[in-house]
């Protein structure tokens, strides 16, 4: 029997998320023989519109219409999705915050192998699938065989399958909504969207930032980064850590979780660079890097990088800046 | 509120640098420093917190060996009641479920009210909090990163999404949650209290004692399974300045100007 691949499909206002597009080609690279058929969750118009966008792009699109599903509570969204997959079939899931909510428990309910935040796949001999995945925040790669005898959850990090745009599938879109069963839940109820605060800098409209991560050290040590992106005539941002250590708001936070930045010069300061932070910055800028580790993840998106300590580095190269004015 | 806290033993990535051994079986742990998962830490500290405010007690729990019995005394040393070890060589080798389907025997042992996990650990897969919950049949909320007691039959708990906004939902108890670094700031753990709890008796409990399904724990029933670990292939990565740190800065500052990264 052919192996059947069902892609959960992320939209908000009535736009599929880029993602949509990438689990497509996860699909096609996993298997290019499987039917792919795009899940579609939601309700009233905006939902019809997802739709036919999907649907340039899938085959089969499964579309759910039910008003509990007006905002994706991960709960509510499992227990359609465990009525709808069949048995032994292959749901993608975007690894996102969303994703995460609700991928582990979809492996228990639907009993299949559950193979999260997957970069590459390199092989499918039977029903054994190997694939790529990262630890120690993106530091080393493995190989994880995954047994797809009883279906697989897999979800997907954003941006590492490149979508291929071109495809024109002219998909059909089937109402399941009858087939969804009953899509109300006890034990979480969505409440608000608490927006973030704006901060006293917009740094998503910076040109160009000096951007200070977990190799700081020490908050006292800021002072030299202010010192360096006044001397610049930058913003400062920062990754998650310094936010966590509440030493920055989280305002100046760069990545997923975080602002998402457009700069034209950023400079990653003791900022390892993994992919939640990268995530966050957009529109190409040209990015230098400094950090002791001269095997951080941050070397291979960076244009130019230095390896060293930024508590020695910082305050010479401040200070040069500063002379040369 | 009796709290129930996962945590884990991994190595320490702001001590260590990570690399593989030459056969690519593993990643070289000779001289590597261990401490518990930066996330559990988070999510032991909010643990404590609540049981401040409202009563009730911290238990911390591990799957390991007998290695991991020092990650307990320094989250007992913070303030955690209680440890439990789960330790069993059929529990060698399990993948996500299998570690979930142990824990889930702890969690029916006793009578919790909450049960906090770390939103990832090491291998930055996220698996375990949500797959008990759902074999438990309790509602679960990830990446959370705020908790309002309500009552004691409900919280209300925010959840980290995009753009650094926050998604807001009441759950009823008991429940599962994975805990987002950032809720709040683990208090130090310093020599003394680690001395203070070094006589306390951590239980060790195997297989039988928690009634574990034996189909789903150990290498031979693990669905997913590492194969190896590699370094990628380097793409073109970065232009590497060397040199100097004068001739560094020298070329740096060349660089910034003509990008416009000098105002």
């Amino acid at each position: 029997m052919a192996r059947q691949i069902f892609a959960y499909i992320l939209h908000k206002d009535g736009v599929a998320d880029d993602t949509a597009l990438e689990l497509v080609e996860a699909a096609r690279r996993l298997d290019a023989s499987a039917p792919v058929t795009a899940l579609v969750l939601g309700t009233g118009a905006d939902l019809d519109k997802v739709c036919q966008e999907v649907a340039a792009t899938y085959k089969e699109v499964w579309k759910v219409d039910n008003a509990a599903l007006s905002y994706p509570n991960a709960e509510v969204v499992r227990k359609v999705l465990v009525n709808l997959i069949p048995k032994g079939a292959i749901a993608l899931v975007p690894h996102e915050h969303f994703g995460m909510d609700l991928s582990p428990g979809l492996s228990i309910k639907l009993d299949a192998a559950y193979a999260p935040d997957v970069v590459d796949i390199s092989a499918l001999e039977g029903d054994k699938l190997t694939l790529v995945r990262q630890e120690y925040s993106g530091q080393v790669s493995t190989h994880v065989a995954c047994d797809l005898s009883a279906g697989a959850v897999i979800t997907i990090r954003a941006g590492a399958f490149a979508p291929d745009e071109s495809r024109s599938a002219g998909g059909t879109v089937t109402d399941k909504s009858p087939d969804a069963g009953d899509a109300g839940v006890a034990g979480r109820k969505f409440l608000e969207i608490i927006e973030a605060e704006v901060g006293d800098v917009d740094i998503t409209k910076s040109e160009v930032l000096v951007s200070v991560g977990r190799g700081i050290e020490d908050q006292d040590n800021l002072e030299m980064i202010n010192d360096l992106a006044k001397a610049m005539g930058a913003d400062v941002s920062c990754s998650r850590p310094i936010v966590d250590a509440k030493w920055l708001e989280k305002a100046r936070q760069v990545g997923t979780s975080g602002q998402t930045v457009k700069p034209k010069v950023y400079l990653a300061l003791g900022i390892s660079g993994s992919f939640q932070h990268m995530g966050g910055i957009k529109g190409n800028p040209f990015i230098v890097a400094v950090n002791k580790n001269a095997k951080a993840p941050i070397f291979q998106a960076a244009d130019v990088g230095v390896v060293a300590d930024i508590l020695e580095f910082v305050p010479e190269l401040a200070e040069k800046i500063a002379e040369m004015k | 509120m009796e709290i129930l806290v996962c945590v884990k033993r991994v190595p320490d990535t702001s001590e260590n640098e990570i690399e593989i051994n030459s056969s690519g079986s593993d990643i070289q742990r000779d001289d590597l420093v261990y401490s518990v998962n930066e996330w559990d830490n988070y999510a032991v500290e909010e643990a404590i917190q609540i049981r401040d405010n409202v009563g009730g007690s911290v238990t911390v729990v591990t799957v390991g060996d007998d290695d991991a019995e020092e990650v307990l005394r320094r989250e007992m040393a913070m303030g955690a009641d209680k440890g439990v070890l789960l330790k069993d060589d059929a529990f060698e080798g399990s993948d996500g479920r299998g570690v979930a389907a142990i824990i889930k025997g702890e969690v029916e042992k006793g009578n919790y009210d909450l049960i906090l996990t770390g939103a990832q650990a090491d291998d930055g897969a996220g698996q375990v909090g949500g797959m008990l919950a759902a074999m438990l049949d309790m509602p679960f909320a990830s990446l959370v990163n705020r908790i309002d007691v309500v009552d004691d039959k409900k919280i209300n708990v925010g959840r980290e999404i995009a753009g650094g906004n926050q998604e807001m939902n009441e759950m009823s108890l008991p429940c599962v949650l994975s805990i987002q670094t950032g809720i709040n700031e683990p208090r130090y753990v310093g020599i003394r209290g680690i001395r203070k709890v070094a006589s306390v008796e951590i239980p060790v409990k195997g297989a039988a004692d928690l009634g574990v399904d034996a189909a789903v724990i150990g290498a031979a029933n693990a669905r997913v399974k590492r194969l190896d670990y590699f370094v990628p292939p380097a793409g073109e990565g970065a232009e590497m300045l060397e040199g100097g740190v004068d001739e560094i800065i020298e070329k740096l500052i060349d660089m910034l100007k003509s990008k416009g990264g000098i105002k």
